[in-house]
């Protein structure tokens, strides 16, 4: 039976892992290669490594991460962070990521979801989208690492963008991210229950309840998480054992 | 021993590579038919399109080569499925080694994803590819497509129904998951391949 999965998240600045509290207060959480080395050895089942800080300077430092963590890593992962061409995403296949998530530049030009689609296979096409639930209780995207917000729905771009061709959707709730009181339910099951791709949820995961919650009412096919893991609150061996024994189809 | 990886127009080769460099040998990664009929064991990887990834193969007389290769060969994910006789993937005449024709998964249940992208049991174990690899082992599977259960079967894996997560005819294995992205299984795996004769 096909497993849900828990996939680590490890933001990257200056080739440091980061974790911030709603997308602010930015503290250092340790070297990425050896984080996710130890979090591959404990039964993470896939991880993700966002460049925070990605810019044109910057973009080769990432290729060079990539590379080493490829070659100590025996599990999937995926990578984003400021990528925009198709130049972008060949470079990190062929340093070895097996995924690539984009973000703002997939919003700004739609048209690149279907690009990279054709190009690379939608299996390594993850959309990213950051999502707030605002006061008229609808979910919009936002852009730019959380700093921008649109107009569009988060039910209306996540059905477009897999008509282009995304193989994934990374789901993350503003309201929810850093604070550890348990994932966006309603948003995650809405996108589960409408689309044809995976959903991964991410965003408030605090108790090993919270990831039950999220496969069952969110209807989520992976959960994400940082901070909790960074800082050593839930071990992930843990973690998986509480959801193999209530039931849920995990890899032990 | 020389491991030969085959290069052609689909995605993740280099993992592949990692995956050997961390078992402690290597390879080369080559489209060079003297380099590919000279190793000792060849891998044949691929993520991607199978009509597409077929051209590229026929313009270099790649498939003939493959298909008439004697020594120990791994076709993995869509290296495996174009081993097979056809596929539904834009209707694209295969290889032929194994009697398999690959078909695209298909579900009326919207919870149910497809492609299946993640982890799942193989189980039925045969051959001495899944030497000390334990039933319901899980692997990484990315599909859309898969081979039904036939002769050559030598592993099970069940998503919308039960399917050949593996294939072995004479001297050609194929594994419809990702040795190289399966932890501790996958490189057992390998390393099995490896150590074939």
């Amino acid at each position: 039976m096909l497993t849900k999965r828990i996939i680590p998240c490890l933001d990257i600045k200056d080739g440091r892992t980061v974790k911030g509290i709603n997308f602010e207060q930015i503290r250092d959480a340790g070297d990425p290669v050896e984080l996710g080395a130890l979090y591959a050895s404990q039964g993470a089942d896939e991880l993700v490594f966002l460049d925070i800080t990605a810019t044109v300077e910057k973009r080769k430092t990432l290729s060079e991460l990539v590379n080493k963590i490829a070659h100590r890593i025996n599990i999937p992962f995926t990578v984003g962070g400021g990528i925009k061409t198709e130049a972008d995403v060949s470079v990190l296949l062929q340093n070895g990521a097996d995924k690539i998530a984009v973000n703002t530049a997939a919003f700004l030009d739609p048209t690149i979801i279907n690009r990279f689609a054709k190009n690379f296979g939608s299996q390594c096409v993850v959309l990213a989208i950051d999502a707030k639930c605002e006061a008229d209780n609808n979910w919009y995207v936002y852009l730019k690492g959380g700093r921008e917000k649109t107009d569009m729905l988060v039910t209306e771009w996540a059905k477009r963008a897999v008509d282009l061709g995304v193989g994934e959707i990374l789901l993350t709730s503003m309201n929810h991210d850093g604070t550890k009181q348990g994932f966006a339910l309603d948003i995650t099951a809405a996108l589960a229950e409408s689309l044809p791709v995976p959903i991964i949820a991410s965003g408030g995961g605090g108790t090993t309840a919270h990831f039950y919650d999220v496969f069952t009412k969110g209807k989520a096919d992976a959960a994400l998480a940082a901070s909790i893991f960074h800082y050593k609150e839930i071990a992930i061996p843990d973690l998986k054992y509480f959801l193999h024994e209530k039931g849920i189809p995990i890899r032990l | 021993m020389k491991t030969a990886i085959i290069q052609y127009n689909a995605g993740n080769i280099q993992s592949v590579l990692y995956a050997l460099e961390r078992l402690g040998t290597s390879a080369i990664v080559t489209d060079n038919i003297e380099a590919i009929q000279a190793a000792d064991k060849v891998i044949f990887p691929g993520v991607g399109e199978a009509s597409t990834a077929m051209e590229y193969l026929k313009q270099r007389n790649l498939d003939v080569v493959i298909k008439n290769l004697q020594q120990p060969v791994l076709g993995i994910c869509l290296g495996m499925q174009l081993m097979c006789t056809t596929s539904e993937e834009n209707n694209t005449t295969c290889l032929g080694i194994f009697e398999e024709n690959v078909r695209q998964f298909k579900t009326a249940d919207p919870i149910i994803k497809v492609p299946q992208i993640g982890w799942n049991t193989i189980t039925n174990l045969k051959t001495n590819l899944f030497n000390q690899v334990p039933e319901n082992s899980y692997a990484y599977f990315v599909h859309g497509y898969y081979a039904a259960i036939g002769a050559h079967t030598i592993a099970t894996t069940n998503y919308i129904q039960p399917y050949s997560s593996a294939l072995n005819k004479r001297n050609f294995y194929g594994v419809q998951f990702h040795p190289e992205k399966s932890a501790k299984v996958g490189e057992q795996i390998i390393k099995n391949f490896l150590e074939l004769t």
